[in-house]
Protein backbone atom coordinates (compact mmCIF):
# COMPACT_ATOMS: atom_id res chain seq x y z
CA UNK A 1 0.00 0.00 0.00
CA UNK A 2 1.33 3.01 -0.57
CA UNK A 3 2.05 5.55 2.06
CA UNK A 4 0.24 8.89 1.15
CA UNK A 5 -0.14 11.87 3.53
CA UNK A 6 -3.80 10.41 4.69
CA UNK A 7 -5.64 7.08 3.07
CA UNK A 8 -8.98 5.52 3.87
CA UNK A 9 -9.66 1.69 4.53
CA UNK A 10 -11.56 -0.92 6.09
CA UNK A 11 -10.15 -2.47 8.88
CA UNK A 12 -11.15 -4.69 12.03
CA UNK A 13 -10.11 -3.38 15.68
CA UNK A 14 -7.74 -6.18 17.38
CA UNK A 15 -6.55 -4.47 20.49
CA UNK A 16 -6.62 -0.72 22.21
CA UNK A 17 -4.03 0.38 24.72
CA UNK A 18 -4.79 3.67 26.49
CA UNK A 19 -2.32 6.36 26.08
CA UNK A 20 -2.14 9.95 27.66
CA UNK A 21 -5.49 11.25 28.94
CA UNK A 22 -7.56 10.34 26.84
CA UNK A 23 -5.81 8.60 23.66
CA UNK A 24 -5.78 5.11 22.80
CA UNK A 25 -3.45 3.34 20.35
CA UNK A 26 -4.88 0.80 18.43
CA UNK A 27 -3.99 -2.39 16.29
CA UNK A 28 -5.94 -2.18 13.37
CA UNK A 29 -6.32 -5.25 10.88
CA UNK A 30 -6.33 -3.81 7.72
CA UNK A 31 -8.23 -5.30 5.00
CA UNK A 32 -5.38 -4.12 1.93
CA UNK A 33 -2.32 -3.07 4.65
CA UNK A 34 -2.43 -6.08 7.10
CA UNK A 35 -1.65 -5.10 10.49
CA UNK A 36 -1.15 -1.72 11.86
CA UNK A 37 -0.61 0.28 14.92
CA UNK A 38 -2.58 3.77 14.92
CA UNK A 39 -3.41 6.44 17.30
CA UNK A 40 -7.01 8.11 17.89
CA UNK A 41 -6.78 10.98 20.15
CA UNK A 42 -9.53 12.58 22.73
CA UNK A 43 -11.55 8.80 22.24
CA UNK A 44 -11.60 8.28 26.02
CA UNK A 45 -13.97 11.20 26.79
CA UNK A 46 -17.22 10.74 26.67
CA UNK A 47 -18.86 12.59 23.68
CA UNK A 48 -15.70 11.24 21.49
CA UNK A 49 -17.29 11.41 17.64
CA UNK A 50 -14.49 8.54 17.19
CA UNK A 51 -14.74 6.72 20.42
CA UNK A 52 -18.05 4.38 20.11
CA UNK A 53 -16.79 3.81 16.36
CA UNK A 54 -13.28 2.16 17.19
CA UNK A 55 -14.57 -0.37 20.22
CA UNK A 56 -12.50 -3.76 19.84
CA UNK A 57 -13.70 -5.98 17.42
CA UNK A 58 -15.68 -3.73 15.06
CA UNK A 59 -15.01 -3.53 11.70
CA UNK A 60 -14.70 0.06 10.45
CA UNK A 61 -14.40 2.00 7.77
CA UNK A 62 -11.37 4.20 8.67
CA UNK A 63 -9.11 7.64 7.14
CA UNK A 64 -5.87 7.62 8.63
CA UNK A 65 -3.74 10.65 8.52
CA UNK A 66 0.72 9.59 8.24
CA UNK A 67 1.96 10.68 11.39
CA UNK A 68 6.21 10.89 11.87
CA UNK A 69 5.76 7.55 14.28
CA UNK A 70 2.14 5.98 14.05
CA UNK A 71 -0.81 6.92 11.81
CA UNK A 72 -3.79 9.19 13.13
CA UNK A 73 -7.23 8.08 12.85
CA UNK A 74 -8.89 10.98 11.62
CA UNK A 75 -12.72 10.04 11.00
CA UNK A 76 -14.25 6.19 11.78
CA UNK A 77 -17.62 4.94 10.98
CA UNK A 78 -18.53 1.33 12.09
CA UNK A 79 -19.44 -1.28 9.08
CA UNK A 80 -20.56 -3.99 11.65
CA UNK A 81 -20.45 -4.39 15.30
CA UNK A 82 -21.02 -8.23 16.13
CA UNK A 83 -23.87 -7.69 18.92
CA UNK A 84 -24.04 -11.03 19.22
CA UNK A 85 -21.02 -12.01 20.13
CA UNK A 86 -21.35 -8.76 22.57
CA UNK A 87 -23.80 -10.43 24.30
CA UNK A 88 -22.42 -13.84 24.56
CA UNK A 89 -19.39 -14.29 27.03
CA UNK A 90 -18.36 -18.27 25.69
CA UNK A 91 -18.68 -16.57 22.18
CA UNK A 92 -17.19 -13.31 22.80
CA UNK A 93 -14.50 -14.86 24.46
CA UNK A 94 -13.86 -17.03 21.63
CA UNK A 95 -13.57 -13.81 19.37
CA UNK A 96 -10.95 -12.06 21.21
CA UNK A 97 -9.07 -15.32 20.70
CA UNK A 98 -9.34 -14.90 17.43
CA UNK A 99 -8.04 -11.74 17.69
CA UNK A 100 -5.17 -12.42 19.53
CA UNK A 101 -4.23 -15.37 16.63
CA UNK A 102 -4.06 -12.59 14.24
CA UNK A 103 -1.74 -10.26 15.95
CA UNK A 104 0.33 -12.68 16.93
CA UNK A 105 0.85 -14.32 13.51
CA UNK A 106 0.51 -11.00 11.31
CA UNK A 107 3.72 -9.05 11.07
CA UNK A 108 3.37 -5.10 10.75
CA UNK A 109 2.20 -3.52 7.16
CA UNK A 110 1.95 -6.94 5.11
CA UNK A 111 -0.84 -7.02 3.06
CA UNK A 112 -3.18 -10.41 3.40
CA UNK A 113 -6.12 -10.27 2.04
CA UNK A 114 -7.35 -13.63 2.47
CA UNK A 115 -6.36 -13.50 6.21
CA UNK A 116 -8.72 -10.24 6.64
CA UNK A 117 -11.53 -12.56 5.09
CA UNK A 118 -10.93 -15.40 6.96
CA UNK A 119 -11.19 -13.20 10.31
CA UNK A 120 -14.01 -11.00 9.29
CA UNK A 121 -15.77 -14.00 7.58
CA UNK A 122 -15.31 -16.34 10.91
CA UNK A 123 -16.51 -13.26 13.08
CA UNK A 124 -19.86 -13.15 11.13
CA UNK A 125 -20.35 -17.27 11.49
CA UNK A 126 -19.37 -16.92 15.13
CA UNK A 127 -23.09 -14.74 15.75
CA UNK A 128 -24.87 -17.47 14.52
CA UNK A 129 -23.38 -21.11 13.98
CA UNK A 130 -24.45 -23.67 16.82
CA UNK A 131 -21.03 -25.11 17.37
CA UNK A 132 -18.60 -22.34 17.77
CA UNK A 133 -15.89 -24.41 18.98
CA UNK A 134 -15.59 -26.11 15.87
CA UNK A 135 -15.17 -23.12 13.68
CA UNK A 136 -12.75 -21.60 16.40
CA UNK A 137 -10.89 -24.82 15.24
CA UNK A 138 -11.10 -24.06 11.99
CA UNK A 139 -10.17 -20.49 11.93
CA UNK A 140 -7.03 -22.14 13.99
CA UNK A 141 -6.22 -24.33 11.28
CA UNK A 142 -6.94 -21.99 8.56
CA UNK A 143 -4.43 -19.12 10.04
CA UNK A 144 -1.88 -21.20 10.72
CA UNK A 145 -1.82 -22.35 6.96
CA UNK A 146 -1.72 -18.94 5.27
CA UNK A 147 0.84 -18.35 8.14
CA UNK A 148 3.38 -20.67 6.74
CA UNK A 149 2.49 -22.89 9.88
CA UNK A 150 0.69 -25.91 8.21
CA UNK A 151 0.86 -29.07 10.28
CA UNK A 152 1.11 -32.26 8.94
CA UNK A 153 -1.74 -34.89 8.96
CA UNK A 154 -1.35 -36.95 5.93
CA UNK A 155 1.91 -38.17 6.00
CA UNK A 156 4.81 -39.11 8.28
CA UNK A 157 7.00 -36.00 8.61
CA UNK A 158 10.20 -37.83 8.71
CA UNK A 159 10.03 -40.82 5.98
CA UNK A 160 6.78 -39.63 3.64
CA UNK A 161 4.66 -43.02 4.44
CA UNK A 162 1.39 -42.85 4.69
CA UNK A 163 -0.66 -43.18 7.62
CA UNK A 164 -2.39 -46.28 8.98
CA UNK A 165 -6.00 -45.86 11.11
CA UNK A 166 -4.15 -45.62 14.85
CA UNK A 167 -2.88 -44.04 17.28
CA UNK A 168 -0.41 -41.04 15.99
CA UNK A 169 2.46 -38.99 17.68
CA UNK A 170 2.31 -35.54 16.67
CA UNK A 171 5.46 -33.01 17.52
CA UNK A 172 5.33 -30.01 17.25
CA UNK A 173 8.99 -29.67 16.64
CA UNK A 174 8.83 -31.19 13.63
CA UNK A 175 5.23 -29.29 12.58
CA UNK A 176 3.39 -33.41 12.45
CA UNK A 177 3.01 -36.51 12.45
CA UNK A 178 5.64 -39.76 12.49
CA UNK A 179 4.41 -42.54 11.61
CA UNK A 180 5.51 -45.81 14.39
CA UNK A 181 8.61 -46.68 13.00
CA UNK A 182 10.43 -43.48 12.82
CA UNK A 183 12.33 -42.13 15.76
CA UNK A 184 11.40 -38.28 17.33
CA UNK A 185 14.42 -36.40 16.25
CA UNK A 186 13.90 -33.50 17.89
CA UNK A 187 12.88 -35.14 21.54
CA UNK A 188 10.29 -33.10 22.51
CA UNK A 189 6.87 -34.91 24.01
CA UNK A 190 4.73 -35.88 21.61
CA UNK A 191 0.84 -35.23 21.54
CA UNK A 192 -1.11 -38.78 21.15
CA UNK A 193 -4.03 -38.17 18.41
CA UNK A 194 -6.58 -40.87 17.82
CA UNK A 195 -8.26 -41.68 14.38
CA UNK A 196 -11.31 -40.16 15.22
CA UNK A 197 -9.30 -37.16 15.99
CA UNK A 198 -6.98 -37.13 13.05
CA UNK A 199 -9.95 -37.57 10.46
CA UNK A 200 -11.46 -34.07 12.01
CA UNK A 201 -7.66 -32.84 11.72
CA UNK A 202 -7.55 -33.49 8.26
CA UNK A 203 -10.94 -32.55 7.35
CA UNK A 204 -10.47 -29.14 9.08
CA UNK A 205 -7.61 -28.43 6.34
CA UNK A 206 -9.24 -30.20 3.59
CA UNK A 207 -12.40 -27.76 3.33
CA UNK A 208 -12.05 -24.57 2.03
CA UNK A 209 -14.97 -23.10 3.99
CA UNK A 210 -16.42 -24.26 6.92
CA UNK A 211 -19.91 -24.46 6.27
CA UNK A 212 -19.96 -28.47 5.53
CA UNK A 213 -18.04 -28.87 8.58
CA UNK A 214 -20.40 -27.00 10.73
CA UNK A 215 -23.23 -29.66 9.35
CA UNK A 216 -21.73 -32.45 10.02
CA UNK A 217 -22.37 -34.19 13.75
CA UNK A 218 -18.71 -34.41 15.24
CA UNK A 219 -19.04 -35.77 19.42
CA UNK A 220 -18.08 -32.91 21.64
CA UNK A 221 -14.65 -35.05 23.12
CA UNK A 222 -12.90 -35.67 19.70
CA UNK A 223 -13.79 -31.52 19.06
CA UNK A 224 -11.75 -31.11 22.29
CA UNK A 225 -9.24 -33.62 21.44
CA UNK A 226 -8.71 -31.39 18.00
CA UNK A 227 -8.46 -27.97 20.31
CA UNK A 228 -5.68 -29.47 22.82
CA UNK A 229 -3.59 -30.68 20.22
CA UNK A 230 -4.03 -27.58 18.14
CA UNK A 231 -3.53 -25.19 21.19
CA UNK A 232 -0.25 -27.24 22.20
CA UNK A 233 0.70 -26.40 19.19
CA UNK A 234 -0.05 -22.77 18.83
CA UNK A 235 1.69 -22.16 22.25
CA UNK A 236 4.98 -23.80 21.02
CA UNK A 237 4.90 -21.83 17.88
CA UNK A 238 3.70 -18.61 19.92
CA UNK A 239 6.39 -19.45 23.12
CA UNK A 240 4.00 -18.64 25.29
CA UNK A 241 0.41 -19.50 26.39
CA UNK A 242 -1.75 -17.21 24.89
CA UNK A 243 -3.92 -15.17 27.58
CA UNK A 244 -7.16 -15.07 26.00
CA UNK A 245 -6.88 -18.84 25.16
CA UNK A 246 -6.81 -18.99 29.41
CA UNK A 247 -9.55 -17.07 29.44
CA UNK A 248 -11.66 -18.85 26.77
CA UNK A 249 -11.32 -22.16 28.59
CA UNK A 250 -11.74 -20.65 31.88
CA UNK A 251 -15.43 -18.98 30.43
CA UNK A 252 -16.00 -22.59 29.11
CA UNK A 253 -15.33 -23.60 32.62
CA UNK A 254 -17.78 -21.80 34.66
CA UNK A 255 -20.34 -22.32 32.31
CA UNK A 256 -20.06 -25.94 32.75
CA UNK A 257 -20.49 -25.16 36.05
CA UNK A 258 -23.60 -23.36 36.17
CA UNK A 259 -26.61 -24.67 35.56
CA UNK A 260 -27.95 -23.84 32.22
CA UNK A 261 -30.48 -21.65 32.83
CA UNK A 262 -27.28 -19.59 35.32
CA UNK A 263 -25.64 -19.43 32.52
CA UNK A 264 -28.07 -18.04 30.01
CA UNK A 265 -29.57 -15.88 32.45
CA UNK A 266 -29.75 -11.95 31.94
CA UNK A 267 -29.56 -9.51 34.79
CA UNK A 268 -33.48 -8.40 35.95
CA UNK A 269 -32.26 -4.62 35.25
CA UNK A 270 -35.05 -3.54 32.59
CA UNK A 271 -33.99 -3.84 28.74
CA UNK B 1 37.19 9.41 15.66
CA UNK B 2 33.72 9.82 17.41
CA UNK B 3 32.30 13.19 17.93
CA UNK B 4 32.17 14.71 21.53
CA UNK B 5 28.44 14.80 22.40
CA UNK B 6 27.19 17.05 25.10
CA UNK B 7 25.60 14.18 27.79
CA UNK B 8 23.33 15.83 30.75
CA UNK B 9 24.52 15.29 33.93
CA UNK B 10 24.04 11.81 35.20
CA UNK B 11 20.95 13.00 37.79
CA UNK B 12 19.51 14.90 35.13
CA UNK B 13 19.56 12.29 32.95
CA UNK B 14 18.19 9.97 35.99
CA UNK B 15 15.38 12.31 36.63
CA UNK B 16 14.52 12.64 32.54
CA UNK B 17 14.35 8.52 32.67
CA UNK B 18 12.48 8.49 36.02
CA UNK B 19 9.71 10.80 34.25
CA UNK B 20 9.44 9.22 31.13
CA UNK B 21 8.26 5.57 32.39
CA UNK B 22 5.19 8.09 33.86
CA UNK B 23 1.87 7.31 31.50
CA UNK B 24 1.44 10.45 29.10
CA UNK B 25 5.38 11.27 29.36
CA UNK B 26 7.12 11.51 26.60
CA UNK B 27 11.02 12.03 25.95
CA UNK B 28 10.42 16.09 25.99
CA UNK B 29 8.00 16.76 28.15
CA UNK B 30 10.30 14.38 30.86
CA UNK B 31 13.67 16.74 29.63
CA UNK B 32 11.16 19.66 30.31
CA UNK B 33 10.12 18.48 33.69
CA UNK B 34 13.57 17.65 35.02
CA UNK B 35 14.78 21.34 33.54
CA UNK B 36 12.12 22.74 35.69
CA UNK B 37 12.79 21.11 38.41
CA UNK B 38 16.38 22.10 38.36
CA UNK B 39 15.30 25.59 38.56
CA UNK B 40 12.92 24.92 40.78
CA UNK B 41 13.59 26.67 44.62
CA UNK B 42 14.85 23.99 46.89
CA UNK B 43 12.01 23.99 49.21
CA UNK B 44 9.47 23.11 46.59
CA UNK B 45 11.34 20.27 45.26
CA UNK B 46 11.32 19.06 48.71
CA UNK B 47 7.97 19.08 49.02
CA UNK B 48 7.50 17.62 45.63
CA UNK B 49 9.73 14.53 46.65
CA UNK B 50 7.72 14.27 50.39
CA UNK B 51 4.61 14.23 48.72
CA UNK B 52 5.57 11.45 46.40
CA UNK B 53 7.07 9.48 49.46
CA UNK B 54 3.78 10.52 51.77
CA UNK B 55 1.43 8.60 48.91
CA UNK B 56 3.51 6.07 49.08
CA UNK B 57 3.92 5.43 52.52
CA UNK B 58 0.38 6.67 53.76
CA UNK B 59 -1.58 5.46 51.30
CA UNK B 60 -2.99 2.31 51.18
CA UNK B 61 -6.17 -0.48 49.80
CA UNK B 62 -9.61 -0.33 52.05
CA UNK B 63 -10.06 -3.72 53.04
CA UNK B 64 -13.41 -4.10 51.99
CA UNK B 65 -13.64 -1.94 48.49
CA UNK B 66 -10.17 -2.31 47.86
CA UNK B 67 -10.46 1.78 47.01
CA UNK B 68 -7.17 3.40 47.69
CA UNK B 69 -7.18 5.11 51.56
CA UNK B 70 -5.40 6.52 54.06
CA UNK B 71 -7.21 4.76 57.11
CA UNK B 72 -9.25 1.17 56.59
CA UNK B 73 -12.22 0.72 56.18
CA UNK B 74 -12.37 4.01 53.96
CA UNK B 75 -14.45 7.11 54.23
CA UNK B 76 -16.77 5.79 52.31
CA UNK B 77 -17.04 2.13 54.10
CA UNK B 78 -17.08 3.72 57.29
CA UNK B 79 -19.90 5.96 56.62
CA UNK B 80 -22.74 4.87 58.38
CA UNK B 81 -25.11 6.75 56.11
CA UNK B 82 -24.07 5.30 53.07
CA UNK B 83 -26.67 2.18 51.96
CA UNK B 84 -25.10 -0.96 52.92
CA UNK B 85 -27.14 -3.18 50.69
CA UNK B 86 -25.66 -1.75 47.66
CA UNK B 87 -22.53 -2.25 45.59
CA UNK B 88 -21.46 -0.50 42.60
CA UNK B 89 -18.37 -2.71 40.77
CA UNK B 90 -15.94 0.20 39.59
CA UNK B 91 -12.67 -0.51 37.35
CA UNK B 92 -10.37 1.98 38.74
CA UNK B 93 -10.00 4.74 41.77
CA UNK B 94 -10.93 7.57 39.66
CA UNK B 95 -14.23 5.87 38.58
CA UNK B 96 -15.78 6.24 42.62
CA UNK B 97 -14.42 9.78 42.43
CA UNK B 98 -16.67 10.58 39.03
CA UNK B 99 -19.49 8.53 40.45
CA UNK B 100 -19.19 10.50 43.76
CA UNK B 101 -19.49 13.53 41.68
CA UNK B 102 -22.68 12.90 40.92
CA UNK B 103 -24.32 12.94 44.02
CA UNK B 104 -26.81 10.43 42.98
CA UNK B 105 -25.57 6.74 44.44
CA UNK B 106 -25.49 6.23 48.00
CA UNK B 107 -24.07 3.28 48.14
CA UNK B 108 -21.01 1.24 48.94
CA UNK B 109 -18.38 0.52 46.15
CA UNK B 110 -15.87 -2.08 44.99
CA UNK B 111 -13.15 -1.53 42.69
CA UNK B 112 -11.65 -3.62 40.65
CA UNK B 113 -8.51 -2.38 39.74
CA UNK B 114 -8.78 -3.29 35.94
CA UNK B 115 -10.58 -4.80 33.65
CA UNK B 116 -10.29 -8.62 31.99
CA UNK B 117 -8.04 -7.55 29.14
CA UNK B 118 -6.73 -10.87 27.76
CA UNK B 119 -5.00 -9.16 24.66
CA UNK B 120 -3.42 -6.99 27.34
CA UNK B 121 -2.64 -9.95 29.62
CA UNK B 122 -4.97 -9.46 32.14
CA UNK B 123 -7.25 -12.13 32.93
CA UNK B 124 -9.98 -12.53 35.88
CA UNK B 125 -6.95 -14.05 38.61
CA UNK B 126 -5.74 -10.35 37.92
CA UNK B 127 -8.13 -8.53 39.52
CA UNK B 128 -10.55 -8.01 43.28
CA UNK B 129 -13.31 -10.48 41.84
CA UNK B 130 -12.27 -12.89 44.35
CA UNK B 131 -12.75 -10.65 47.22
CA UNK B 132 -15.86 -8.94 45.64
CA UNK B 133 -17.61 -12.60 45.89
CA UNK B 134 -16.53 -13.13 49.43
CA UNK B 135 -17.84 -9.63 50.49
CA UNK B 136 -21.12 -10.51 48.43
CA UNK B 137 -21.45 -14.01 50.73
CA UNK B 138 -21.06 -12.14 53.58
CA UNK B 139 -23.43 -9.53 53.79
CA UNK B 140 -26.87 -9.16 53.48
CA UNK B 141 -26.41 -7.27 49.41
CA UNK B 142 -29.76 -6.38 47.66
CA UNK B 143 -28.47 -4.78 44.27
CA UNK B 144 -24.86 -5.41 42.51
CA UNK B 145 -23.86 -1.79 40.23
CA UNK B 146 -21.78 -3.40 37.65
CA UNK B 147 -20.39 0.20 36.42
CA UNK B 148 -17.65 -1.11 34.13
CA UNK B 149 -16.68 0.78 31.18
CA UNK B 150 -19.48 0.37 28.18
CA UNK B 151 -16.91 -1.12 26.26
CA UNK B 152 -16.03 -4.47 25.01
CA UNK B 153 -13.77 -5.34 28.15
CA UNK B 154 -16.24 -3.83 30.58
CA UNK B 155 -19.17 -5.49 29.01
CA UNK B 156 -16.85 -8.68 29.18
CA UNK B 157 -16.05 -8.27 32.41
CA UNK B 158 -19.42 -7.50 33.88
CA UNK B 159 -20.45 -10.46 32.24
CA UNK B 160 -18.08 -12.79 33.78
CA UNK B 161 -18.69 -11.16 37.20
CA UNK B 162 -22.51 -11.55 36.47
CA UNK B 163 -22.09 -15.43 36.11
CA UNK B 164 -20.36 -15.88 39.34
CA UNK B 165 -22.84 -14.15 41.34
CA UNK B 166 -26.33 -15.13 39.56
CA UNK B 167 -25.76 -18.43 41.74
CA UNK B 168 -26.70 -15.75 44.81
CA UNK B 169 -29.67 -14.25 44.05
CA UNK B 170 -29.01 -10.44 44.36
CA UNK B 171 -30.19 -8.37 41.72
CA UNK B 172 -27.74 -7.20 39.28
CA UNK B 173 -27.94 -3.67 37.26
CA UNK B 174 -26.15 -2.01 34.68
CA UNK B 175 -25.87 1.54 34.17
CA UNK B 176 -27.87 3.10 31.54
CA UNK B 177 -26.28 3.81 28.14
CA UNK B 178 -27.36 6.87 25.50
CA UNK B 179 -26.18 9.85 24.10
CA UNK B 180 -23.85 12.06 26.39
CA UNK B 181 -24.44 15.51 27.11
CA UNK B 182 -23.28 17.95 24.91
CA UNK B 183 -23.35 15.26 21.49
CA UNK B 184 -24.13 15.01 18.29
CA UNK B 185 -26.68 12.48 17.00
CA UNK B 186 -25.35 12.61 13.81
CA UNK B 187 -21.90 11.27 14.94
CA UNK B 188 -23.09 8.88 17.78
CA UNK B 189 -22.14 5.24 17.00
CA UNK B 190 -25.01 2.26 15.94
CA UNK B 191 -25.25 0.70 19.18
CA UNK B 192 -24.94 3.91 21.29
CA UNK B 193 -28.10 5.60 19.28
CA UNK B 194 -29.82 2.09 19.07
CA UNK B 195 -29.96 1.72 23.05
CA UNK B 196 -30.18 5.34 23.58
CA UNK B 197 -33.05 4.71 21.30
CA UNK B 198 -34.61 2.13 23.15
CA UNK B 199 -33.93 3.16 26.67
CA UNK B 200 -35.91 6.16 26.07
CA UNK B 201 -38.23 8.12 28.64
CA UNK B 202 -41.31 9.96 28.48
CA UNK B 203 -40.70 13.45 28.21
Amino acid sequence: MPRHRSYKTEAIVLRQTSLGEADRILTLFTVDGGKLRAVARGVRRPGSRLGGHIELLNRVSVSLGTGRQLDVVSEAQTLQTYPRLRADLERLSMAVYMAEMVDLFSPERAASYTVYRLFADTLDRLQQTPIPDLLVRYFEMRLLELSGYRPEFQSCVECRAGLQPQDHRFICALGGVLCPSCRDTSNTPAIIISVGSMRVLRLLQRESSPSRLLELDIPHSIVGETERTLRTYIRFIAERELKSAEFMSLVARTARSLSPSAAEGHSPAPD
Amino acid sequence: MTSERARPAAPVGRLVDEFHKLPGIGPKTAQRLTYYLVRMPEEQARSLAGAILAVKDRIILCSHCHNITESDPCAICDNPSRDRTRICVVEEPLDVLALERTNTYFGLYHVLHGVISPMNGVGPDDLKIGPLLARLRSADMREVVLATNPNLEGEATSMYIHRLIAPLGIRVTRPARGLPVGGDLEYADEDTLGRAIEGRQDF
